[in-house]
C-alpha cells in the first residue's frame, strides 16, 4: 500500500520525466475538463502539446467479470453502469446477442418501442454532449438549456421504466413492461418543445464567432487515420467515415424508417460537432415515423424462466450515441456466459486524442475531448 | 436637488474650523480610508451577488434564494465560511511571495479608487493626471497574479500567471488608446476636467463614430484586463482548473476574488466617467424641461446607474460567449484591436483639431 507522501513523491517523479523545455502536467483524475476520473499525463512545450497519454483504470469494475457469474437475465443490468448515458443501448446490445442465441423472434411492438427508446436516449445523450462541449470551451450557459429539454426525456423514462439514467429497460425477448399509457403523447411533445429549442442552440453556440474559430481546423483526424484507430460512431463520421451501424448493419426496424447518415467530411472537431447536432435532427425524424405505428401485440416474447444459451460463440452490435458497441459471449452452454467482452467505443475514440492533439494548444485539447464525448465508464468497464 | 457636495464640504469646513490643518488632513484620511475599505466591502457583497442573479437569469434558474430576503445575504454567508477557512500555504510554495500576492492585487484594486468621482463633488484625489494614473497603477495587478502564479509552485498557477501577464500587459495598450481618444477630445488629464467637458452632451454622443468604436475597444479590452470571461485565460476553470489562485484557499482566495470584482467596477467607472459623462446627468439638446428633470435625479444615482449598466454588460458577455484559445487572444489584440485604436486615434485627434465634434 501507499502512503500519501509516496504517492506525491511518486506523481512528481511521474511529472520531471520530460526533457529540457518540457512542461509534464498531470490532467486529471480529478480536474474539470476530463468528465470523470480520465487522467492525461500531457507533455508541453510553453502551451504547444507535445504528447498526450491516457491513463485509465480509475473507474474499472471488472464489468465484463462479473457478468461471467451472472445470468442471461441478469448480466444486462450491470450494463447499464458502463457507458451510462445511453443505457438503453447497452442493454439493447445485450439482449440482442441473448436473443441471437436463443433464437427469439422480438414481437414487433417491442421492435418499436426499443428504437424509440434508442433515439430518445441518443438526443439525451447528445443533449448532455452538447452542454458539457460548451462548458469545455468555457460557456457555461448552455449546460443549463441543454439540460431543460434532457429533463423532459428523463421524465419519460421515468414514466416507461422506472429510472432516469439507468433504465434496465430492454429484456431477453422484448422490454420488461408496457410502454406508459401517455408515453405517445408525451414523445409527441417533448418532439414539438425540442423543435421549437433546437434552433436556439445553434444561435447560442453553433454560429458563435469565438465558437467557430475555437472549433474549425482543429483536431483533425484524417479518413484514414480514423479507420486505423478504429474510431466509430460521431467521431468517424465527423472524418467522413460511413459506419453507421443502424444503415450498415440495420437491427430492429432501422430498415423501415427513412433517415440520413449524418457526414462530415473536414474531420476537425467542428465537424465531429456538426455530425452529433444534426444526429439529434436525425433522432427527430426517426421517432416522428415510429411514435404514431406502434403496433398492438405482445411487448415481450415469451422465453423461459432459464435462459440457456447453445453452446458457441455471438456477436452483436448497435450503434450507441457515442459509436459502435460490441457485444462477443462465448457460451459453454450454461446459465452464465463463459466469456464476455465489450466493444466500446470511448475506448478507441480516446486512442486517436494523441493523434490529434500534437501541436495544438491546452484549450483546443479540452475542445477535442469535448468532441470525442468521451464517457469514462464506458472507457475503463 | 440635493448632493453629497454639501456634506462633504461642510464636513471640511468644520474639520479645518476645529483643528489645526495637520489633524484635520490626518482625520480626513482616516475618514476617506474607512469609507473606502467600508465601499470595497459593499461592491464586495453587491457585485458577487449581482453576478449570480445575471448567471441565474441568463440560465434559467433561480439563484441563490436562501439566505436573507431573495438570497440577499448569500454572499455575506460565503465571506463568513471563507473567513474562518484556513489559509493553506501549500508545501514547496515560496511563503513570503505566496502569501504577499492577494494583497498586491487588492492594493493595487483600492488606490485606482483614489481619482474617481462617484458623485458631484464626491471625489477621494482630484489628482490633475487622473486618467494618467489609473491606466498607471492599473496595469501593476499584473505583479500580484505573476506573484501568486509564480510563487504557488503549480504548474496550472504558472501557466494560468503567464497567460495573464501576456494578456494584461497586451490589452493594456488598446484600452489607453482608446482612453487616450477621450484626453485627446477633451483636452485634460484629470477626471473633474472630463467629466465637466461632458456638460452639454456625453463623449459617446457627442464624438461621433470614432469614440464609439474607441468605446467598444475599452469595453473588450477592459473585459480581458480584468481576466473576464470570454478571456478568462488565466482561470479557465476546464483548462487550468483555477488558474494562478488554485492553491489559494480561505481569505487569500477571497482577496483575489474580491479584486475581480473591484476591479471590473472600477474600470467600468472609468467608462463611464469617460464615455457617459460620469456624474452628469442624461440632457437632450435645447429640451429644457427634459434636462431639468433629468438634473433633479441626484449624481450619485447617475454615476452608479451608467457603471453598474457597465457591469451588467460585462457580466452579459461572461454569461454568453465561450472561451478564446491564448493565440486567437493574442491575435485580437495585436492584429486587429491595436491597429484600429491606433487608427481611430487619429481620427479622433483630427476631430479634435478641427473642432467638429458636437
Amino acid at each position: 500500500m501507499y502512503t500519501e507522501t509516496q504517492i506525491i513523491k511518486d506523481t512528481t517523479q511521474f511529472s520531471s520525466n520530460g526533457h529540457e523545455g518540457e512542461l509534464v502536467i498531470n490532467v486529471g483524475p480529478q480536474h474539470p475538463a476530463t468528465h470523470g476520473v480520465l487522467h492525461l499525463v500531457i507533455t508541453l512545450n510553453g502551451e504547444t502539446i507535445k504528447k498526450v497519454e491516457p491513463h485509465l483504470g480509475y473507474i474499472h469494475r471488472s464489468i465484463e467479470k462479473m457478468c461471467e457469474s451472472l445470468t442471461y437475465r441478469q448480466f444486462i443490468y450491470v450494463t447499464s453502469r458502463m457507458d451510462y448515458l445511453s443505457a438503453h443501448m447497452n442493454n439493447h446490445a445485450c439482449a440482442m446477442t441473448v436473443e441471437k442465441g436463443l433464437q427469439i423472434e422480438v414481437p414487433p411492438r417491442a421492435q418499436y418501442i426499443r428504437v424509440i427508446m434508442d433515439e430518445l436516449t441518443r438526443i439525451a445523450s447528445h443533449e448532455l454532449w452538447w452542454g458539457a462541449m460548451a462548458m469545455d470551451l468555457g460557456a457555461f450557459t448552455p449546460f443549463f438549456y441543454a439540460f431543460r429539454e434532457r429533463e423532459t426525456i428523463n421524465d419519460i423514462m421515468e414514466e416507461t421504466c422506472g429510472a432516469r439514467l439507468t433504465m434496465n429497460y430492454m429484456v431477453p425477448g422484448g422490454v420488461m413492461a408496457d410502454i406508459h399509457p401517455l408515453f405517445q403523447q408525451k414523445v409527441k411533445d417533448f418532439i414539438k418543445l425540442f423543435k421549437s429549442k433546437i434552433d436556439e442552440y445553434d444561435e447560442l453556440v453553433t454560429g458563435n464567432i469565438i465558437f467557430q474559430n475555437r472549433m474549425k481546423g482543429v483536431g483533425l483526424l484524417s479518413k484514414e487515420d480514423a479507420i486505423s484507430y478504429g474510431c466509430s460512431g460521431p467521431v468517424a463520421r465527423g472524418s467522413g467515415v460511413s459506419c453507421d451501424i443502424r444503415k450498415l448493419y440495420p437491427y430492429e426496424v432501422y430498415d423501415k424508417v427513412a433517415f440520413d447518415e449524418v457526414l462530415e467530411n473536414e474531420g476537425d472537431s467542428f465537424a465531429r460537432y456538426m455530425v452529433r447536432v444534426r444526429e439529434m435532427h436525425q433522432s427527430i425524424r426517426i421517432i416522428e415515423q415510429l411514435i404514431d405505428n406502434i403496433p398492438e401485440g405482445d411487448f415481450q416474447a415469451k422465453t423461459k424462466a432459464v435462459l440457456k444459451l447453445p453452446k458457441g460463440e455471438f456477436y452483436t452490435r448497435v450503434e450507441t450515441a457515442r459509436g459502435e458497441l460490441g457485444v462477443y459471449i462465448v457460451s459453454e452452454g450454461g446459465t452464465t456466459p463463459y466469456r464476455i467482452k465489450f466493444r466500446s467505443p470511448g475506448f478507441s475514440n480516446l486512442s486517436a486524442l494523441d493523434h490529434m492533439a500534437r501541436g495544438s494548444k491546452i484549450g483546443d485539447l479540452m475542445a477535442m475531448m469535448g468532441t470525442l464525448d468521451l464517457v469514462i465508464p464506458d472507457i475503463d468497464r | 436637488m440635493f448632493s453629497l457636495e454639501g456634506i462633504t464640504k461642510s464636513l471640511q469646513d468644520w474639520l479645518y474650523l476645529n483643528f489645526n490643518p495637520t489633524w484635520a488632513l490626518v482625520i480626513e484620511c482616516l475618514i476617506v480610508i474607512v469609507l473606502a475599505i467600508a465601499l470595497f466591502a459593499f461592491l464586495g457583497l453587491v457585485l458577487v451577488l449581482m453576478e449570480r442573479k445575471v448567471a441565474a437569469h441568463m440560465q434559467i434558474r433561480l439563484g441563490p434564494n436562501r439566505v436573507g430576503p431573495k438570497g440577499m445575504f448569500q454572499t455575506a454567508a460565503d465571506t463568513l465560511k471563507l473567513i474562518m477557512k484556513e489559509g493553506l500555504t501549500p508545501d514547496g510554495a515560496d511563503k513570503f511571495l505566496f502569501n504577499l500576492a492577494p494583497f498586491v492585487v487588492m492594493i493595487v484594486a483600492m488606490l485606482i479608487l483614489a481619482p474617481i468621482a462617484f458623485a458631484k463633488g464626491f471625489q477621494i484625489w482630484d489628482i490633475n493626471i487622473g486618467v494618467l494614473y489609473v491606466s498607471a497603477i492599473s496595469s501593476l495587478s499584473v505583479i500580484g497574479i505573476l506573484m501568486a502564479g509564480w510563487a504557488s509552485n503549480n504548474k496550472y498557477s504558472l501557466l494560468g500567471a503567464m497567460r495573464s501577464g501576456a494578456q494584461i500587459v497586451s490589452y493594456e495598450l488598446s484600452a489607453g488608446i482608446s482612453i487616450l481618444c477621450i484626453v485627446v477630445l477633451s483636452g485634460s488629464l484629470s477626471i473633474n476636467e472630463i467629466i465637466a467637458s461632458q456638460q452639454n452632451g456625453w463623449w459617446l454622443f457627442k464624438g461621433h463614430i470614432p469614440v464609439i468604436i474607441a468605446f467598444v475597444i475599452f469595453m473588450i479590452a477592459v473585459t480581458a484586463e480584468t481576466n473576464r470571461a470570454p478571456f478568462d485565460l488565466a482561470e479557465a476553470e476546464s483548462e487550468l482548473t483555477a488558474g494562478f489562485h488554485t492553491e489559494y484557499s480561505g481569505m487569500k482566495f477571497a482577496l483575489f476574488f474580491l479584486a475581480e470584482y473591484i476591479n471590473i467596477f472600477i474600470v467600468c467607472a472609468i467608462g463611464a466617467t469617460l464615455f457617459l459623462g460620469g456624474w452628469m446627468p442624461f440632457h437632450i439638446g435645447n429640451w429644457q424641461d427634459f434636462n431639468h428633470i433629468m438634473d433633479y435625479i441626484p449624481s450619485s444615482i447617475w454615476f452608479f446607474g451608467k457603471t453598474f449598466f457597465l457591469i451588467f454588460l460585462i457580466m452579459w458577455f461572461r454569461w454568453t460567449f465561450p472561451r478564446l484559445r491564448v493565440d486567437q487572444l493574442l491575435n485580437l489584440e495585436w492584429k486587429y484591436l491595436l491597429p484600429i485604436s491606433l487608427f481611430n486615434l487619429l481620427l479622433v485627434t483630427v476631430i479634435a483639431i478641427f473642432g467638429w465634434h458636437f
